[in-house]
């Protein structure tokens, strides 16, 4: 399916958002709009994109490139990224990320081998009184968690699980 | 004290529309829609003498005036990109206070005579922009926005619009390249964006925090606003205070109090009492400022911190101690500039490479005496080559450490820091 036919009304309302002969801005929504099923934006989705608002599928793949919240590959179910940039970092970010990932058996940016889990080191997210802090990209949406400790993060790692299983 | 910007912590449920409407919301748009003409209400904005929040301070009446009265549309573009490293205010404001960010948003298109704003929020907010578009169909139905607002022949369309993990894009003209769908990569100016700016049409990009300004300002007059902050530096600010310190978080004070004030009233001090050791005024883009009793009992006001060598910014106060190392600190801003230099220009894409290089090897002990020279000379080569800031940003973290604390570098100080 397109992603027009698969998100008639949402399509529309981002198109309405930009001048008629200024289509091509609506290429950023509609690819939020083709990652959210799946977390990942798919070949097709780029060219399907590419058609609706005259540009090519490689204008829309280097976009892809461009903007780090885009990804063209599946990850984790849960993308727990981590803040370790400067403010956090002087609050212990670096500490958590590192026995979050010994806990999980995980490498930074690696996965658990049941797939469910992503562990990532990210760059500032405007939340730096608050460390430390995730924020965790589902295919639903985006959650925080703020004043985290290993312990609070594990039980949430497994409550999710739970509700997945 | 109460609150200007920040008022939500004064008045629970501020968020709300019947809340804010009682709370005298809305009165300062309905004044200007209703019985001022746009280039009055610039006026007004230049005599208050406010300027921008998001970093550069340029006054913002002055930047409407340059806006191009022989080209239209014209547009104004909320830069919430909000991405600098210390930098939590506008999420505050866009969280808890957005009605009076929205007409702050409506008061400025009023201003320039635009028909269309876009808020253009860093990606990671779209649970925000989600509550943002709620809001602005309720100011719709209201008849605070949409069509004929207040029932004038005014028209104004917000939309939000979501960046995707690009510090860069909140450099404005980079933010109106990736609003235009491209990759967000700087424009080169002149042509400035009131003149050529969204679609290259005439465009004012404002900051949230510059525009949550504008409501109190039309209610209480530009004397009112000008009789806070000091000489330098009028109004009052959103001090974004992380780092080594007890209570990290927003405080909202008039421009002039002093870092001590700051640091160790609001505060709390340094965890576990530890000494001081520097101060980043500005964010991960800052330049050090030694933490000695001068730099303690300076005003933060753009004259004065930038008489200490270094700029105010955003005020995104970060306080490093005694325990931190400096090597280790610029490895950290170098990670980030690397990861966030956008690739268009050599100097940059070049420079932070073969920095990151040596802070890396630096910090792991492994780098030498001329590695901590060579890596201070690439920084210096850099600066005033790069065509946009992030580049001069890049090197202050850098050039200012091995200068005002060679000792963390393994170099004996030769002349003390002023
Ligand atoms: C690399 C870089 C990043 C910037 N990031 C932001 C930002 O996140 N938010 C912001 O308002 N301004 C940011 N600015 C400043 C904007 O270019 C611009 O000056 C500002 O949005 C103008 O609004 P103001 O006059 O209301 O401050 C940044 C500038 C540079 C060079
Ligand atoms: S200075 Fe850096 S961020 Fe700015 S245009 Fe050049 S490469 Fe891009
Ligand atoms: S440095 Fe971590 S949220 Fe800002």
């Amino acid at each position: 399916m397109t992603l027009i036919e698969k998100y008639p009304q949402e399509v529309k309302q981002i198109l309405a958002r930009y001048p008629q002969d200024q289509k091509r801005s609506a290429v950023m929504p509609l690819l939020y709009l083709a990652q959210r099923e799946n977390g990942f934006v798919h070949r097709r989705d780029m060219k399907d994109i590419g058609a609706m608002l005259d540009i090519t599928e490689t204008d829309v793949a280097s976009l892809v490139g461009f903007y780090s919240l885009y990804h063209d590959e599946p990850a984790g179910r849960l993308r727990i990224q981590v803040c370790t940039d400067l403010s956090c970092a002087l609050r212990g970010a670096d500490d958590f990320l590192a026995a979050l990932c010994e806990s999980l058996g995980v490498e930074p940016g690696g996965t658990t081998p049941d797939g469910l889990v992503t562990v990532e080191p990210v760059m500032c997210l405007a939340a730096c009184d608050k460390a430390p802090l995730f924020q965790v990209q589902t295919g639903a949406g985006l959650e925080y968690h703020e004043r985290m400790t290993i312990e609070k993060t594990l039980e949430w790692i497994e409550s999710r699980k739970e509700a997945a299983s | 004290m109460t609150h200007i910007l920040l008022r939500h912590r004064d008045i629970p449920d501020l968020d709300k529309l019947a809340v804010y409407e009682k709370q005298g919301g809305f009165k300062a748009l309905k004044k200007v829609v209703t019985g001022m003409r746009p280039e009055a209400v610039t006026q007004l904005v230049m005599d208050s003498g406010l300027r921008g929040r998001g970093g550069a301070g340029f006054p913002t009446g002055r930047k409407w005036m340059f806006v191009d009265k022989n080209n239209w549309p014209h547009y104004v573009v909320v830069n919430a990109d909000e991405s600098e490293p210390g930098t939590f205010k506008d999420r505050e404001i866009l969280e808890s206070n957005p009605l009076q960010f929205l007409e702050g948003v409506a008061i400025a298109a009023f201003a320039v005579e635009a028909h269309t704003a876009y808020i253009y929020l860093r990606g990671e907010f779209w649970p925000i922009a989600a509550e943002l578009d709620k809001r602005i169909a309720a100011m719709e139905k209201a008849g605070y926005l949409g069509k004929r607002v207040f029932g004038t022949d005014y028209t104004l369309k917000v939309h939000t619009h979501l960046g995707a993990g690009a510090y860069i894009c909140g450099e404005e003209t980079a933010l109106l390249e990736s609003l235009e769908g491209k990759r967000g990569q700087p424009r080169i100016r002149p042509p400035f964006p009131p003149v050529s700016g969204l679609y290259g049409k005439p465009t004012v990009v404002n900051n949230v925090e510059t525009l949550t300004n504008l409501p109190p300002i039309i209610n209480n007059g530009a004397d009112w606003y000008k009789s806070l902050g000091t000489a330098d530096t009028v109004g009052v600010k959103i001090f974004c205070l992380s780092g080594r310190v007890r209570k990290p978080g927003n405080y909202e004070l008039p421009f002039g109090i002093t870092f001590r004030e700051l640091i160790y009233e609001h505060g709390g001090g340094i965890i576990d009492g530890v000494p001081i050791k520097a101060i980043m005024a500005a964010g991960a883009s800052s330049a050090l400022i030694l933490a000695d009793d001068q730099t303690l009992d300076t005003p933060l006001d753009y004259g004065s911190v930038h008489r200490l060598g270094a700029e105010l910014g955003s005020a995104s106060v970060i306080v490093l101690d005694e325990t931190v190392r400096l090597d280790w600190l610029i490895d950290k801003t170098m990670t980030f500039f690397k990861h966030e230099s956008c690739g268009k220009c050599t100097p940059c894409r070049d420079g932070s490479f073969w920095m990151k290089h040596l802070t890396e090897r630096i910090r792991d002990g492994n780098g030498s005496a001329e590695d901590v020279k060579l890596l201070d000379s690439v920084a210096r080569q850099m600066q005033g080559k790069c065509l946009c800031a992030l580049g001069e940003f890049s090197t202050q973290a850098v050039v200012s450490s091995i200068e005002k604390f060679p000792g963390d570098f393994g170099i004996k100080r030769k002349v003390s820091a002023s």
